[in-house]
C-alpha cells in the first residue's frame, strides 16, 4: 500500500509549526499505524533526515501513551481504540492521511507529534490516591465491595490518561479525565476518607492547568479509547457540589 | 520556648481554604449557574409561550391577562426582577466560559471532525446571543412600543382601556420582516433550549444512565413543543384564524 503523508512537524513548543508532505510506500494491511510511522522514520533517518518525533510505549493500548489525531480522528477513525490498535487495512490504498498532535493549550507540543501530558500527573497528584497503612499485606476480603460498585469503579478506573478526551473536547477539557480518576477512588470504600478533599483538590488543578470547561458535547466519550462514559462527568459535578457544601458547613462550624 | 499561638493548618483545612473553595470559582460551579440560571429563564418561555397561547381565545382574554400582570406590580416586578439575575447570570458566566474555552485551545486543528456533538450543541453562543438581540428588539418593540414608523401599527390600549396586546400582535404578524425575524428567534430558542434541557441535568450531576435517553427525547418534545407553541401564533395569523 502507498500514502500521502501530511504530518505536522515542530521542532520544539516555542517554535511554530507546520505540515510537511511525505510519500511512503511499502506499506502492508497488516502494518499498525505507528509501524507505518516507523518505517516512515526508517527512511527519513537512511536520507539524513529528522525522524517524526511520537509517543508511543507498550502498543497494545494499555498504556496511554500513544496519541495523534489522524485523518481529524482522535487516535484514528477506529472506536474505542489508541492509534497503536490502528492497523493500515482501515485506508485505502493511495489515500492522503493528515497527522497532528493532540491540541490544548495545557498539553504543549514538545515535538512533532508529541505532546507534554504532564498536567494530567499533577491533576492525580492533587488527588489521585488513597492513603492506605503500610506494614504487612491486609487480609483478602476484609473490605467489602459489591459487586456494581467494583464493576462500576472499574468502568471509571479503565482511564488509561491518554488525553484522547482533551483532544477531542471542542474546549480542550479534562472532565471526562478528571471525572474518571475521581470517581474511581470516591466510589470504592477506600476511597471514602479523602473523598470531599480529593473532588475539591482535583477540579481546582484541572482548571489551574488552563483546560476548558464542559459543554456536553459528548465527543470525549465517543473518542476514549476505553469508552469510558460521559456519565461519571456528572457524577463528579454531584460529587463537587456535595463536597463544597460540607465543606462550608465545616468552615462555619470551626470558624475557619 | 517558642509557643505557637496559631498551629500550622492542617492539609486538609488548607486544601478547605482555597479560593476554589467557593464553588462558582470551578468551571463545574460556572456550568452550574449556566444550568441554574437557564432553568428560571426556561421557566419564563414555558409561562411566556402559554401566555401568549391566549391569543385564541381572544382579544378580551390575552389583554385581561397583560392587565392583570400590569396591575399586580408585585407580579410584574417579581417575575422581572428574578429574570434580570438570570439573564445577567447566563450571559455574564457564558462569556467567561466562552473566552476559557477559546482560550484552552489556543492552536486550532485543521483536519478535526466532529463525531458526536451536534449542530445544537456547538452554536449555544451564537443562539444564545440571538436570542440576546431578539429580546432587545422584542421588548422596545412590544414592551415599550418604540419601534413605531417600522411599518406596523401601535395600539397602547384597547376599549377597555387595558394593553392591546392582541392587536399589537395581530398587525405585527401581518408584517412580512417582523414574522421572519420571530421565527428565526423561535428556532434560535427551540435549538438552544433542546441542547439546555438535557445538558443542565448533567451539569447539575442529575444524570443517570437508566435516564439518560428519556432526559435526550423529553428535550427534543419540550423544545418542539415551546417551538410550536410560539409559531402557532404567526401561522393562525397568516391563515386569518386569529385577526
Amino acid at each position: 500500500m502507498k500514502f500521502k503523508l501530511n504530518v505536522w512537524r515542530q521542532a520544539n513548543e516555542k517554535s511554530a509549526g507546520g505540515f510537511e508532505k511525505y510519500d511512503i510506500d511499502g506499506i502492508t494491511n497488516d502494518h499498525s499505524f505507528l509501524e507505518m510511522l516507523d518505517v516512515l522514520n526508517e527512511k527519513l533517518i537512511v536520507t539524513g533526515k529528522e525522524p517524526v518525533v511520537f509517543d508511543h510505549d507498550c502498543r497494545e493500548g494499555i498504556c496511554g501513551s500513544c496519541s495523534l489525531v489522524v485523518n481529524g480522528h482522535v487516535h484514528g477513525p477506529q472506536e474505542a481504540a489508541t492509534t497503536c490498535q490502528l492497523h493500515m487495512r482501515k485506508f485505502t490504498d493511495g489515500e492522503e492521511i493528515t497527522v497532528e498532535p493532540w491540541r490544548a493549550g495545557a498539553f504543549p507540543v514538545i515535538r512533532d507529534l508529541a505532546v507534554d501530558r504532564s498536567a494530567f500527573d499533577r491533576i492525580i497528584q492533587a488527588g489521585g490516591y488513597v492513603s492506605v497503612r503500610t506494614g504487612a499485606a491486609p487480609d483478602a476480603n476484609s473490605i467489602l465491595v459489591g459487586k456494581d460498585v467494583a464493576d462500576r469503579a472499574m468502568d471509571a478506573a479503565a482511564c488509561i490518561g491518554c488525553g484522547a478526551c482533551v483532544a477531542a473536547c471542542p474546549n480542550a477539557s479534562a472532565m471526562l479525565f478528571t471525572a474518571a480518576k475521581v470517581r474511581h477512588l470516591n466510589l470504592l470504600p477506600q476511597g471514602q476518607p479523602e473523598k470531599d478533599k480529593r473532588t475539591i483538590r482535583m477540579v481546582t488543578q484541572m482548571d489551574a492547568e488552563g483546560f476548558g470547561a464542559c459543554t456536553n458535547h459528548l465527543e470525549c466519550e465517543a473518542a476514549c479509547p476505553k469508552s469510558i462514559s460521559t456519565d461519571f462527568i456528572g457524577e463528579l459535578n454531584r460529587d463537587l457540589a456535595s463536597a463544597m457544601l460540607r465543606a462550608r458547613a465545616d468552615r462555619s462550624f470551626t470558624g475557619g | 520556648m517558642r509557643i505557637a499561638d496559631k498551629r500550622e493548618p492542617t492539609e486538609y483545612e488548607a486544601c478547605m481554604s482555597t479560593r476554589a473553595l467557593s464553588l462558582t470559582h470551578t468551571t463545574i460551579g460556572k456550568k452550574m449557574v449556566m444550568a441554574i440560571s437557564g432553568l428560571v429563564l426556561f421557566g419564563f418561555v414555558i409561562g411566556h409561550m402559554l401566555g401568549n397561547l391566549q391569543i385564541f381565545l381572544g382579544p378580551d382574554a390575552i389583554n385581561g391577562y397583560s392587565h392583570t400582570l400590569h396591575s399586580t406590580p408585585i407580579l410584574l416586578w417579581g417575575a422581572r426582577s428574578t429574570l434580570l439575575v438570570a439573564i445577567v447570570a447566563h450571559a455574564v458566566t457564558a462569556i467567561g466560559l466562552v473566552r476559557l474555552n477559546r482560550a484552552a485551545r489556543p492552536v486550532a486543528y485543521v483536519s478535526k471532525k466532529d463525531v458526536a456533538t451536534d449542530y445544537a450543541a456547538k452554536t449555544m453562543f451564537l443562539s444564545g446571543i440571538t436570542i440576546a438581540l431578539y429580546v432587545v428588539y422584542h421588548l422596545a418593540h412590544l414592551t415599550y412600543g418604540v419601534t413605531k414608523g417600522l411599518g406596523y401599527q401601535h395600539l397602547p390600549v384597547d376599549k377597555n382601556n387595558w394593553p392591546d396586546v392582541y392587536h399589537n400582535v395581530v398587525h405585527s404578524f401581518q408584517v412580512p420582516w417582523c414574522t421572519a425575524v420571530y421565527v428565526l428567534a423561535q428556532l434560535a430558542l427551540s435549538m438552544h433550549l433542546y441542547h439546555g434541557a438535557w445538558s443542565l441535568f448533567q451539569s447539575l450531576g442529575l444524570n443517570h444512565e437508566r435516564y439518560n435517553e428519556t432526559i435526550r427525547s423529553s428535550a427534543v418534545a419540550v423544545a418542539m413543543a415551546v417551538c410550536v407553541g410560539f409559531l402557532a401564533v404567526p401561522i393562525a395569523v397568516f391563515f386569518g384564524v386569529v385577526k
